[in-house]
């Protein structure tokens, strides 16, 4: 076989026939990229064709896209964005710090611990279960009724409590998923040294769940940022409610528009991290 | 290539992230010939048959099987593969079927066999191995000498040209590894073409035609085994013999 290039570092000299072997997998993947192209141009222009052939697509135009309301609604359903922003930020956190607690409440053996465990089961039945608009409902409306002293009255605080009660269910299903998913050897390895349970969970089962359930917990992120716009129901002014506003003056739903734009402009890192950090733990295992 | 030899490899290249795992690898494996990889950990044995199955691109060389070049890029490796039995050092059976339908899963959903006729094929292969009241169990239920055994028999199912099998009882308990040895004899009997990697230098010594000592990602030395065991050549080989030798005496 004739000798092409220098040998490498560790004595390889690429040979003609893996001079030649490249040569085709380069046309290959040539070719497949221009097919992609070609088919991913022709889905969008079919998609675009089909929703401007339809028949109400000029009345749907003037309703849903109209660069002049858009501009004036834009100010408005931005400020009001920033109040959705506010409330995702406070809420996260407490979502996480209930959703964590409740997971390791429900990991409690002992029996002393019944009724908090029955407690923690009860509150992931019953939030899970109830439609996160009626959890909204039930705190703005009911909690303020009951007239407890020192019970906030502000509706976006009401808020950020009813989503941290209806998220924290489901994340702390997460959390438990995760710590289920820890091998019962790593437990067994961490009692051996004399770890006691609250050790064993903090020094070996989280951290190793932690990691597992993260792109998951992105995923229930993605949907808390989204379902602040359900805060709207009980009042304050946020993106949808300055949305709702707006059209309702001008029968235009251009305002719909914006909102709708803000709150992909927001999720869409959060998705794209998730994909990261799903890829790297793919990796990971792969090797 | 050359028309008595099932299996070619020719200057096979292989490295990952930079390392060169194998370097240069020329191989003939002959129809009904098996042959044995010995080497350290790291010396390329495993890479070498996951590059024969297609599981790794190789980076230079070629490999033919049958007289047809798989290492080609417009070769569809399934179709390769298909015609190879692969036996793993972890088992790697499905939890979540029975026996019988790890074994029949490739003839049925790959080769298209009747259900029937597989689950015949199947059950005569698994009461020739003494396997048959195993059919209906799941794997988490059999010892690791039965479920290696199994996974045989489902490498074996698809009536492959050659079976390449990568440390089929480094996973074993000792008292179970006989049974695993003496179903790889058994296939020997019948004339299976075998690759395979080892650990147990004495079985190598019984049941290999040609011994293959790999170093380093180099083809170092290839003889018959009495020759290998009892007058290696190289010196690296020696030295590997020593030291398998000294570790069997403590």
């Amino acid at each position: 076989m004739a000798v092409r290039s220098t040998p490498d570092a560790s004595g390889w000299v690429k040979s003609a026939r893996q001079v030649e072997r490249e040569r085709l997998l380069r046309r290959r993947s040539i070719r497949s990229g221009s097919i992609a192209t070609v088919s991913t141009l022709l889905v969008v222009v079919l998609l675009v064709w089909g929703v401007t052939a339809s028949p109400g697509w000029e009345r749907v135009r003037e309703t849903f896209f109209d660069p002049e309301q858009f501009v004036r609604a834009f100010p408005d359903v931005l400020s009001g964005f920033l109040l959705n922003v506010k409330i995702f930020l406070i809420a996260e956190p407490l979502v996480l710090l209930v959703g964590l607690s409740v997971a390791l409440v429900r990991g409690l053996r002992s029996p002393v611990f019944f009724p908090l465990r029955a407690l923690a089961v009860a509150y992931t039945d019953i939030f899970r279960g109830v439609p996160t608009i009626l959890v909204i409902y039930l705190v703005g409306f009911g909690l303020p009724a009951l007239g407890l002293q020192g019970m906030p009255t502000d509706l976006a605080t009401l808020g950020v409590i009813a989503l941290t009660l209806s998220y924290g269910a489901y994340v702390a299903e997460v959390f438990r998923a995760g710590i289920d998913s820890v091998h019962p050897s790593q437990i067994a390895a961490a009692r051996s040294l004399g770890l006691g349970h609250g050790g064993t969970m903090r020094h070996v089962v989280l951290p190793q769940a932690v990691r597992r359930v993260v792109p998951p917990l992105l995923n229930d992120f993605v949907s808390l940022q989204k379902d602040t716009a359900l805060v709207a129901t009980i009042g304050p002014l946020e993106a949808l409610r300055q949305a709702q506003i707006h059209a309702a003056s001008t029968f235009n739903y251009t305002p719909y528009l914006v909102g709708a734009l803000l709150f992909i402009l927001l999720t869409i890192p959060l998705a794209r991290l998730t994909d990261y950090l799903a890829a790297r733990s793919q990796r990971r295992r792969g090797q | 290539m050359k028309d008595h030899s099932l299996l070619t490899v020719e200057g096979l290249w292989k490295s990952y992230h930079g390392h060169a795992v194998l370097r240069g690898i020329d191989l003939e494996v002959r129809p009904h010939e098996v042959v044995c990889l010995v080497g350290a950990s790291g010396s390329g044995k495993s890479t070498l048959l996951r590059c024969v199955n297609l599981l790794e691109t190789v980076d230079d060389g070629a490999i033919h099987l049958d007289g047809r070049d798989i290492t080609d890029v417009r070769v569809d490796p399934d179709a390769v593969r298909k015609r190879m039995g692969v036996v793993f050092q972890a088992f790697n059976l499905f939890p979540h079927m029975t026996v019988l339908d790890n074994i029949t899963l490739a003839p049925r959903k790959v080769h298209g066999t009747g259900r029937r006729e597989a689950e015949q094929q199947a059950l005569e292969l698994l009461e020739r191995f003494g396997l048959a009241d195993k059919a209906k169990a799941y794997p988490d239920r059999l010892s690791g000498g039965q479920q290696q055994r199994v996974a045989i028999i489902r490498a074996l199912a698809v009536r492959p040209l050659l079976m390449l099998l990568d440390e089929v009882t480094s996973a074993l308990d000792p008292a179970l590894v006989a049974e695993v040895l003496g179903v790889i004899r058994e296939l020997k009997g019948s004339g299976m073409t075998m690759i395979l990697t080892t650990h147990e230098m004495g079985f190598c010594r019984e049941i290999a035609d040609t011994v293959c000592f790999l170093d380093n990602g180099v083809l170092l030395e290839k003889a018959p085994p009495e020759e290998f065991f009892t007058d290696p050549k190289e010196p690296r080989t020696r030295q590997f013999l020593r030291s398998v030798l000294d570790a069997r005496r403590i």
